[in-house]
């Protein structure tokens, strides 16, 4: 048995309340723990991801980033949250006051959906659906509605065209977010994230599913990195052309919101891929050296999980803060004629590797 | 075929070209030496301004409280700015009259550094400083008065 | 009664069409102009600059200024050529003066002239990135840039608007530290500029964003008087340093770079290549620096005998022409300048029809606009 499992946990937990209340009432009182569990979950995550992301994006361009609140700048983010939730909010004059206020809500609405269903270690794990990628996968891109309104109800025309570039964007790339994904669900045979994990066990499905996993990998960081408006594909907010895109418009919380939305679904996709590919909690085995991997298992499941997470959001950064920016032609090029196809032939060959009994 | 391996060929490449940009990210992320933010407001005591470095316009004093500027008004004929004034008044020295300056009148605020009134003083009485933090708070603090009280001209100096 | 007066409508707009308003105020038109974008969907129609925001009437307050105080005027337009821009006046009304400029004067006001040509091409290379999204490469460019600002800081006493040059010569003389610190960073930037080919010139993203983008032949490049490494990059041979020699280029050897596409990776891949030649020019004279006086000998107070006076010089953007009318004062009865930038803008319309709205941001970056220089 596992020392690090959660199941003993939550188990007693869920046992401990249903001694006592009834079992509608247990059900209410473990959504509002798990409520609060993710909401402090989701700040102090949306602080560190911006923190790291000043501090590396710095060091990438020879500079120090934030350095004076705190030691190292550490409580920079907190400084700025507190000046955002401070800041005036202020609405355009020929605003949609409702769709202008409802945006930001349906943008983090989504993120939290979507967090709601990762595996962060054994026993760890919210929702736990038999349809768990395909859930992320469709709730994840609710978050677009919320950008498309942004964009329409502030009266702004630049804010206009970056919602619809965001629009056109989100729709290509989900396409292949999705099949990238369903090639991994061809060899675990599940769309179940548990599983997907228990069948990781003997090895990462991005070393045991040859070249085609390695393939399929490399289109879903790319196709997640499109999906949320990062790195080179931020059209949507490319400053440059567009001043700040369909959040030009928001100010203070609102536009908290949508900053720290972009931030949660970039650990929300690196946190996929590294489940999916890189075998999410489960620790890192190499075939029989039993000692090498009994030191490995050592090491508590979910700092593999957040271990694995973060390399790929270093990934997302390293792309970001190197690359120049698509132009919105080339970024459907980039999907319709590059990416699609491939996963496509991808997806194909993975299949018949499957059939034959060809991966490890 | 040919289209094809043209195909495969091009997103081999363009691979190629992307992780060639990521290696030069990826050699200063790996290398902290080679950051180059100077810590301002901290390295104050060891930020040193080059000699010629034109912060702005002061007028030398010595210990004694002498100056060398004989209120020519070479300075603000010079200046293309209207930066300087020349107020000068006169005064009565071994009893002759004689014309000294009252106040040297300098705004910074529409100093250009332009470095023409330090190369037209005959006397070379006026020099370039090596400050640099000027900001005030209020437009009228930068209207400056550049003879401290009580100081007089140099002996010797005509 | 004559013919009927014809009516007719003023359609600005075609249906389907709309506007924006790029600029004043605006990440990717670095200063203060305004492009009003006729786009259907995110292609554009039409671009119409709107120039004025930054006009200072500088050539105005030239007629009130003596010739030594107007030196320090044209810092302030193209600032990035800021000692180019100097030069060019004082030769101008060295012209008019009709004095003998010693040796060492040209050759240090050629080397400067190159060191200002590099850290503008640098901050362009930057700011270029950063238009196309990868902010990464401002800061390298800085970094580099910040190596002759400091050479400058040395000598001139500023870092931007250095006003080194006065009538007749040098300000100072150049600092004992400037031979080795120029040396220092040549060696310096020829480990780095390889870097920039790395990072920007072959990346895959970079080149499909610049190739076949804004095109100008070499016909429109010469009826819109567009000069520089812009017209250069079409194909219109049109460097000064070669046409028309002045200080001491006539005694360095450099190719004039010239480009054949016409397109913004040509106006790019141009730069690159004066930022080699300018090291080139730099390495050939910094050894050879004559002795002898930094000023030649001038009255107090300068007059220009009665005529006309025009000089051309090669900035870091094109040609930039300093034309004089004396009436015999100490300041001129009207002083005129070709700004390289306000021609080069003209093209822009005609170069981004049918382009992207991003494409209007990469087409501005290669021209490589300053906007005080257009407004002056
Ligand atoms: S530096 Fe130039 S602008 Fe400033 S006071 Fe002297 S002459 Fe005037
Ligand atoms: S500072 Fe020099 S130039 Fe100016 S008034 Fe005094 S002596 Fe004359």
């Amino acid at each position: 048995m596992n020392i690090y499992d959660f199941t003993g946990l939550t188990r007693s937990i869920h046992e401990g309340l249903s001694s006592s209340m009834s079992p509608l009432a247990v059900t209410v009182t473990e959504f509002v723990i798990i409520a609060f569990a993710f909401m402090i979950f989701f700040t102090i995550l949306g602080l560190v991801l911006v923190y790291a992301e000043r501090k590396i994006c710095a060091f990438f361009q020879l500079r120090l980033g934030p350095m004076r609140v705190g030691k190292w700048g550490l409580a920079q983010t907190a400084a700025d949250a507190v000046k955002l939730i401070f800041k005036e909010p202020m609405i355009t004059k020929n605003a949609d006051k409702f769709l202008f206020n409802l945006a930001p809500f349906i943008v983090i609405i989504s993120t939290f959906m979507a967090l709601g269903a990762l595996p962060f270690a054994k026993g760890l794990h919210a929702l736990d659906f038999d349809i768990g990628i395909l859930y992320i996968s469709a709730v994840s891109s609710i978050g677009v509605i919320g950008i498309l309104i942004a964009g329409w109800s502030s009266d702004n025309k630049y804010s206009l065209i970056g919602a619809m570039r965001s629009g056109a964007q989100v729709v290509s790339y989900e396409l292949s977010v999705g099949l990238s994904l369903l090639t991994i669900v061809v060899l675990a045979e599940s769309l179940q994230f548990s599983e997907i994990i228990a069948s990781q066990e003997a090895g990462w499905w991005i070393f045991r599913g040859h070249i085609p996993a390695l393939i399929a990998f490399c289109v879903f960081m790319i196709a997640g990195t499109a999906e949320t408006n990062r790195g080179p594909f931020d059209l949507a907010e490319a400053e440059s052309e567009l001043t700040a895109g369909f959040h030009t418009e928001y100010s203070g919380l609102k536009f908290a919101f949508f900053f720290l939305a972009e931030f949660v679904n970039m650990f929300i996709i690196a946190a996929i891929g590294a489940t999916v590919f890189l075998g999410g909690w489960m620790p890192f085995h190499i075939g029989h050296w039993a000692g090498f991997n009994q030191i490995m298992d050592f090491i508590p499941p979910i700092v593999w999980f957040f271990g694995k997470t973060g390399f790929l959001i270093f990934l997302m950064m390293w792309f970001k803060w190197t690359f120049p920016r698509l132009r919105i032609d080339q970024l459907l090029t980039l999907e319709w004629k590059y990416l699609l196809p491939i996963n496509l032939i991808n997806i194909l060959i993975m299949a018949f590797v499957v059939l034959m009994g060809w991966h490890f | 075929m040919r289209a094809i391996i043209d195909y495969i060929k091009s997103i081999i490449e363009g691979i190629r070209t992307l992780l060639k940009g990521m290696s030069v990210t990826g050699y200063y992320i790996t290398h902290p030496r080679e950051i180059i933010t100077q810590q301002y407001p901290e390295n104050r005591e060891t930020l040193e301004m080059f000699d010629r470095f034109r912060g702005e316009v002061v007028l030398t004093h010595t210990e004694a409280n002498e100056h060398r500027c004989t209120g020519c008004s070479a300075c603000e004929l010079a200046c293309p700015n209207g930066t300087i004034e020349i107020i000068s008044k006169r005064e009565e020295v071994d009893g002759k009259k004689k014309k000294v300056i009252d106040k040297f009148m300098y705004n910074l605020s529409m100093c250009t550094f332009c470095n023409l009134c330090i190369l037209s003083c005959p006397t070379d009485a006026i020099v370039m400083s090596k400050d640099f933090e000027h900001a005030v708070f209020d437009r009228s603090l930068l209207t400056k008065v550049l003879n401290k009280p009580g100081s007089k001209l140099m002996e010797g100096v005509r | 009664m004559g013919e009927a007066v014809k009516t007719v409508t003023n359609t600005p707009f075609e249906e389907q069409e709309y506007f924006i308003n790029m600029g004043p105020q605006h990440p990717s038109t670095h200063g203060v102009l305004r492009l009003v974008l006729t786009l259907e969907g995110e292609t554009i129609r039409k671009v119409e600059p709107h120039l004025g925001y930054i006009h200072r009437s500088i050539e105005k307050m030239c007629e009130k200024d003596g010739y030594k105080q107007i030196v320090h005027l044209t810092d302030r337009m193209d600032y990035l050529s800021a000692h180019i821009n100097n030069e060019a006046v004082c030769l101008a009304v060295e012209q008019g003066m009709e004095v003998e400029i010693p040796e060492r004067v040209k050759v240090i006001r050629t080397i400067i002239a190159e060191l200002t040509r590099l850290a503008s091409h640098q901050l362009w290379w930057g700011v270029m990135g950063m238009d196309l999204g990868a902010i990464t490469t401002f800061l390298y460019g800085f970094r580099d840039r910040e190596m002759i600002n400091d050479i400058f800081e040395e000598t001139c006493g500023a870092r931007l608007t250095m006003n080194y040059n006065v009538p007749g010569g040098l300000m100072f003389d150049i600092h004992p530290n400037f031979v080795q610190r120029t040396k220092d960073f040549i060696a310096h930037f020829k480990k780095k500029l390889p870097e920039y080919d790395e990072l920007l010139s072959g990346n895959i993203i970079f080149r499909k964003r610049t190739e076949g983008v804004g095109v100008l032949s070499k016909e429109d490049a010469i009826s819109f008087g567009v000069t520089g490494p812009a017209g250069r990059a079409s194909g219109f041979s049109c460097d000064l340093r070669k046409h028309a020699p002045y200080s001491a280029y006539d005694k360095v050897q450099f190719k004039e770079v010239l480009g054949t596409e016409g397109d913004s990776y040509a106006r790019y891949k141009v730069r690159i290549q004066e930022m080699w030649e300018s090291m080139a020019v730099i390495e050939q004279l910094i050894d050879n620096i004559p002795e002898g006086d930094f000023q030649a000998k001038t009255k107090a107070v300068i007059k220009l005998p009665k005529g006309e006076f025009y000089q051309k010089v090669e900035t870091a953007r094109g040609e930039l022409g300093v034309y004089i009318i004396s009436e015999g004062d100490k300041s001129p009865y009207r002083m005129k300048f070709r700004s390289p930038g306000f021609s080069n803008l003209s093209a822009l319309d005609h170069m981004a029809r049918g382009a992207k709205i991003a494409d209007v941001v990469t087409i501005m970056s290669t021209l490589d606009l300053v906007i005080p220089d257009i407004d002056r």
